[in-house]
C-alpha cells in the first residue's frame, strides 16, 4: 500500500495544477468583456445582447466550444454506427435499399461457417498478440529505459516499424513470405535450418502463424515507447530503496515496476485490443483471407461480404458482432482503470 | 490591422463554410470543379498492358474530346479496388460516370446501372454479334445493364522446350494426360503451376472450367436448384486432389493473380492458367527473362486450351465491362463516348496496343490482322468463343455473383488439396450455394 500513498501527492498536484490553470483563465475573460463592451457599441442591441451575453456565461462558451468535437463525433463516429446497426437489420444490397427484416441477418451469419472460423480466428489471433506483444514490449522498455550511447537512436529506430503504412510494410513482408521467392526461406535454407522450402502462406496454421508475427512486428513498438514512457515516471528512488532492504531485480519488478506501470499497461493493452480485435489491412494484403477462408478476420470477412458481394446488410451484421465482444473488453478494462485512479 | 475577436471569427468562418462551401456543394449536388462545361469521369483499372493505358491518354480521349465536344476525365485504379469504389459511389449517389467492372460484377449493381440496351444493341449488329460470355455477364435478362469492353482470353501459357524434355510433344488433349503430363514435369523439377488463393482472377478461372468439364454445375438452369453436390463434381474434386500432389508447386495455395507470371518467369514452373500477359512481358523485356540455356525465354513460350474432361472443354474468361451508373448526370455524354470508343475505326487503336491480351467483345475482332502477326498469340482470337459464365447452368446473376466473389468453388478445391475429403469438401459447398441461392 506504499503504492497508494506516493501516488496521492502527485494527484494533488495535479488538481493544484487544475485550478490554477482556471485562476489564470480569468484575466482572459476581463479582456473578453471588453471586446465585448467596445463591439456592443457598433452593434445594435438586442438580441446580439443576449447571445453575447450566452457566450459569456462559461457553461455556454464551453458548450459552444465543445460543439465542433461533437459534431464531429457524431458526424463520423455516430452516425455510421447508427446507420450500421440499421443496415444490419434490414435487407440492403448495393443500391437496392433494403426492407426491415429484425435480426434475419445474425441469424444468418451465425449459421455461417466461414463466419465462424473468423471469430475464432479474430479472438485468437488478438489474444496471442496481445499477450506477445506485451511481454516483448516490456521487455524491450526495460532495456531501453537503461542508459546506453546512442540510446535516442535506437528508440527512434525502435518506432520504426509503427510509423511506416502499415500497407506498404505488410507488402515488405508478403514478398518475404512469397512462396517462390521467400528471403526468409532462402535464409533459413542457406544456414542449412530446412530442406523444402515452407509454405508461408499457403498452409491455413502457417498462414495464421505469419499474420500473427507481423502483426506482433508492428505492435511491438507501440507498447515498449509507451511502455518506457510509463516506466520513466517512476522514481528511481523507490528502487534504490527497495535494493538497500535486499530486494532482488525480480522482486524489484514485481512489488514496485509491475504495479506502479500497471496503469499505463491497460490503457496500451487497450487500445492495442481495440486495434487488433478489428484489424484489416494486414490480412487483406497477406492472405486476402485465404487460404480457403483460414485467416479471415472480423472485418477483412465483413468486407468481402459487404463490399466484393454487396450485401451491405450482411456486412453490417458481421462487423457490428465485434461490438459486444469489444464493449465487454473495453468496460472492463475501464473499470480497472477507474478504480486504480481513485484508488 | 483590425482585430479579429473570437466572435467575429466564429461569425465570419460559420458564414463562410455554410454559404459557400458545403451548402454549395450539397445545394448543387456535385463538386465545384464540374461546375463548367460536361466533364465525364471515368474509372478504370490500371490496365495489365500499361501501353493501352498510354495509347488511351495520349490518342483516343484527346481524339473523343474532340470529337464528342466534352471533357473527359480518366482515373486508373488498382483491379481489387474497383469494387469498393462501384459500392462507395453508389450508396452515396455520386461518383465517376462510368466505371469499370470485372466478369459478372455488373450483375451485383443491376439496380443502380442506367439501360445501354440500344448502344449494345447497335454494336451487337453491327460487329458480328457478341459472344454468349460477353451478354452473359452485362445482360439481366430484360435490358444490358453494362457495355462490355474486352475479354481477356484465359489460356495455358508452358514452356515447349521443358514439355519436348519430358516427351510431350504436343499440349495435352484431357485432363487425364495433362496429369501425367505434370508427374513427369514435376518429376523433373519443373511443376505446374496455378493459383488457388483469394484473388478475382486466376484461381476462379481456373476451377469453373474443370468443374465443368467433369459435368459439374452450380446449380440447375432454373437458376435456383442448388447442383453442384452430384458425382461428377466429387470425380473433378477427387482428380484435382491428386493432381495437385503430383504436378503442382504447392505455393500456389497463397498465390494471387501475378504469383504464377512472377513464378513463371523465374523459370520456376512449367505451365499455368493466364492470361497473355506472361508472354508480353517476356517480349517486353527479352533480356531478363532467358531460359537456362540463356535464350531469351519468349521463344520458348506456347499457349494453349484448358484439356478436355468427360462433360467437354470450357474456359472462363476475364471480361471487362463498363457500368454507365444510374445516378449520373452525364448519362448521355458516357454513352457518347462508350459509342465513340467502340466504333471500330477508334476501338482498332487500342485493340492493337493490347497485342492480343484483350479480345474484343465481338465476334468481328476475331478475324483482325492483329492476330496474323504472332503465331503464338494467335490461340487467343477466338478464345471468348468457347468461355462460359459462372452461374452455369443457370444465368449468370446476382447470386452467380455472390458466389463468384466469395471464393466457394474456388475454396471447395482449395479445402480438397489440403487434405479434406472431396465428398465434405463438396457438401461444405453445397450448403455455402444454398445459403446464396435460397434467399
Amino acid at each position: 500500500m506504499r503504492i497508494a500513498t506516493t501516488r496521492a501527492p502527485r494527484l494533488r498536484l495535479g488538481r493544484a495544477l487544475l485550478n490554477q490553470g482556471a485562476k489564470s483563465e480569468e484575466p482572459d475573460m476581463a479582456s473578453a468583456t471588453t471586446t465585448t463592451t467596445m463591439m456592443r457599441s457598433a452593434m445594435p442591441a438586442g438580441r446580439v445582447h443576449q447571445k453575447a451575453g450566452l457566450l459569456e456565461d462559461e457553461r455556454w462558451f464551453a458548450a459552444a466550444l465543445l460543439l465542433p468535437t461533437a459534431v464531429l463525433l457524431g458526424l463520423f463516429i455516430a452516425y455510421p454506427f447508427f446507420q450500421g446497426i440499421w443496415l444490419a437489420l434490414t435487407d440492403t444490397r448495393v443500391g437496392v435499399p433494403g426492407n426491415f427484416v429484425g435480426l434475419k441477418n445474425f441469424e444468418k451469419v451465425w449459421n455461417d461457417s466461414i463466419f465462424r472460423t473468423a471469430v475464432w480466428n479474430t479472438c485468437w489471433y488478438t489474444f496471442i498478440t496481445t499477450i506477445v506483444k506485451l511481454v516483448l514490449g516490456l521487455w524491450l522498455a526495460q532495456l531501453l529505459n537503461r542508459h546506453f550511447k546512442g540510446k535516442a537512436w535506437v528508440r527512434a529506430f525502435i518506432l520504426l516499424p509503427f510509423i511506416i503504412p502499415t500497407v506498404l510494410s505488410t507488402f515488405a513482408w508478403k514478398w518475404m513470405f512469397d512462396p517462390t521467392f521467400s528471403v526468409l526461406n532462402w535464409l533459413f535454407w542457406q544456414m542449412g535450418f530446412i530442406t523444402k522450402r515452407i509454405n508461408w502462406l499457403g498452409e491455413p496454421d502457417l498462414a495464421f502463424f505469419s499474420i500473427i508475427v507481423v502483426n506482433i512486428w508492428r505492435g511491438v513498438p507501440f507498447y515498449a515507447i509507451s511502455l518506457l514512457a510509463g516506466l520513466q515516471t517512476i522514481s528511481p528512488e523507490l528502487q534504490e530503496a527497495a535494493a538497500i532492504d535486499g530486494a532482488n531485480a525480480w522482486q524489484r519488478f514485481l512489488h514496485i515496476t509491475w504495479p506502479l506501470l500497471l496503469p499505463v499497461t491497460m490503457v496500451v493493452t487497450l487500445f492495442s485490443v481495440i486495434q487488433t480485435f478489428a484489424d484489416f489491412q494486414l490480412v487483406y494484403v497477406l492472405t486476402g483471407g485465404g487460404p480457403a477462408n483460414a485467416t479471415h478476420l472480423f472485418a477483412t470477412y465483413a468486407y468481402q461480404i459487404g463490399v466484393g458481394t454487396g450485401l451491405l446488410s450482411e456486412g453490417a451484421a458481421i462487423s457490428l458482432a465485434i461490438f459486444p465482444v469489444l464493449f465487454i473488453v473495453v468496460l472492463l478494462q475501464l473499470l480497472y482503470i477507474r478504480r486504480v485512479e481513485t484508488r | 490591422m483590425p482585430r479579429v475577436s473570437r466572435r467575429n471569427l466564429l461569425k465570419l468562418s460559420g458564414t463562410g463554410v455554410a454559404a459557400g462551401g458545403l451548402a454549395g456543394i450539397l445545394a448543387s449536388g456535385r463538386a465545384p470543379a464540374y461546375a463548367q462545361g460536361t466533364t465525364m469521369h471515368w474509372l478504370k483499372w490500371n490496365d495489365f498492358v500499361p501501353a493501352a493505358d498510354e495509347h488511351l491518354r495520349k490518342v483516343a480521349i484527346p481524339e473523343a474530346e474532340k470529337a464528342l465536344g466534352i471533357k473527359i476525365n480518366m482515373e486508373t485504379i488498382g483491379l481489387n479496388d474497383l469494387q469498393a469504389r462501384a459500392t462507395a459511389a453508389i450508396q452515396s449517389k455520386a461518383g465517376a460516370d462510368i466505371i469499370m467492372g470485372f466478369n459478372n460484377h455488373a450483375q451485383l449493381y443491376a439496380a443502380s446501372l442506367a439501360d445501354v440496351s440500344s448502344l449494345c444493341e447497335s454494336i451487337d449488329k453491327a460487329q458480328g454479334g457478341y459472344y454468349d460470355i460477353a451478354k452473359g455477364n452485362c445482360h439481366d435478362g430484360k435490358n444490358w445493364i453494362a457495355v462490355p469492353y474486352c475479354i481477356v482470353g484465359g489460356l495455358m501459357t508452358y514452356r515447349k522446350s521443358w514439355f519436348d524434355a519430358a516427351g510431350i510433344t504436343s499440349f495435352p488433349k484431357t485432363w487425364d494426360e495433362y496429369h501425367a503430363a505434370g508427374k513427369k514435369l514435376k518429376a523433373a523439377g519443373h511443376p505446374l503451376g496455378q493459383s488457388l488463393g483469394h484473388s478475382v482472377g486466376d484461381p476462379v478461372a481456373f476451377t469453373y472450367p474443370l468443374m465443368w468439364s467433369f459435368g459439374g454445375k452450380e446449380v440447375e438452369a432454373d437458376g435456383k436448384t442448388v447442383a453442384i453436390n452430384s458425382k461428377e463434381t466429387i470425380a473433378s474434386v477427387k482428380f484435382m486432389t491428386e493432381f495437385w500432389k503430383d504436378s503442382h508447386d504447392d505455393g500456389g495455395l497463397a498465390w494471387d493473380d501475378s504469383s504464377n507470371n512472377r513464378a513463371f518467369l523465374s523459370g520456376t514452373i512449367s505451365c499455368t492458367l493466364n492470361g497473355a500477359s506472361i508472354y508480353i512481358e517476356s517480349l517486353r523485356k527479352p533480356d531478363q527473362y532467358k531460359t537456362d540455356q540463356g535464350t531469351p525465354m519468349k521463344g520458348d513460350i506456347l499457349h494453349a486450351r484448358l484439356p478436355a474432361g468427360p462433360a467437354g472443354q470450357y474456359a472462363f474468361h476475364s471480361a471487362q465491362v463498363m457500368m454507365v451508373m444510374g445516378y449520373s448526370k452525364n448519362q448521355k455524354a458516357a454513352i457518347d463516348f462508350l459509342r465513340w470508343f467502340h466504333t471500330p475505326a477508334n476501338y482498332e487503336g487500342w485493340f492493337r496496343s493490347q497485342k492480343g491480351f484483350a479480345c474484343g467483345a465481338t465476334k468481328v475482332w476475331e478475324t483482325n490482322k492483329l492476330w496474323d502477326e504472332d503465331p503464338v498469340m494467335k490461340p487467343f482470337h477466338n478464345a471468348p468463343s468457347f468461355g462460359r459464365v459462372p452461374g452455369f447452368a443457370g444465368p449468370s446473376n446476382q447470386k452467380a455473383a455472390e458466389v463468384l466473389s466469395k471464393y466457394i468453388i474456388a475454396d471447395m478445391y482449395a479445402k480438397a488439396v489440403q487434405g479434406m475429403p472431396a465428398e465434405a469438401a463438396v457438401a461444405w459447398a453445397e450448403s455455402e450455394l444454398k445459403k446464396v441461392y435460397s434467399v
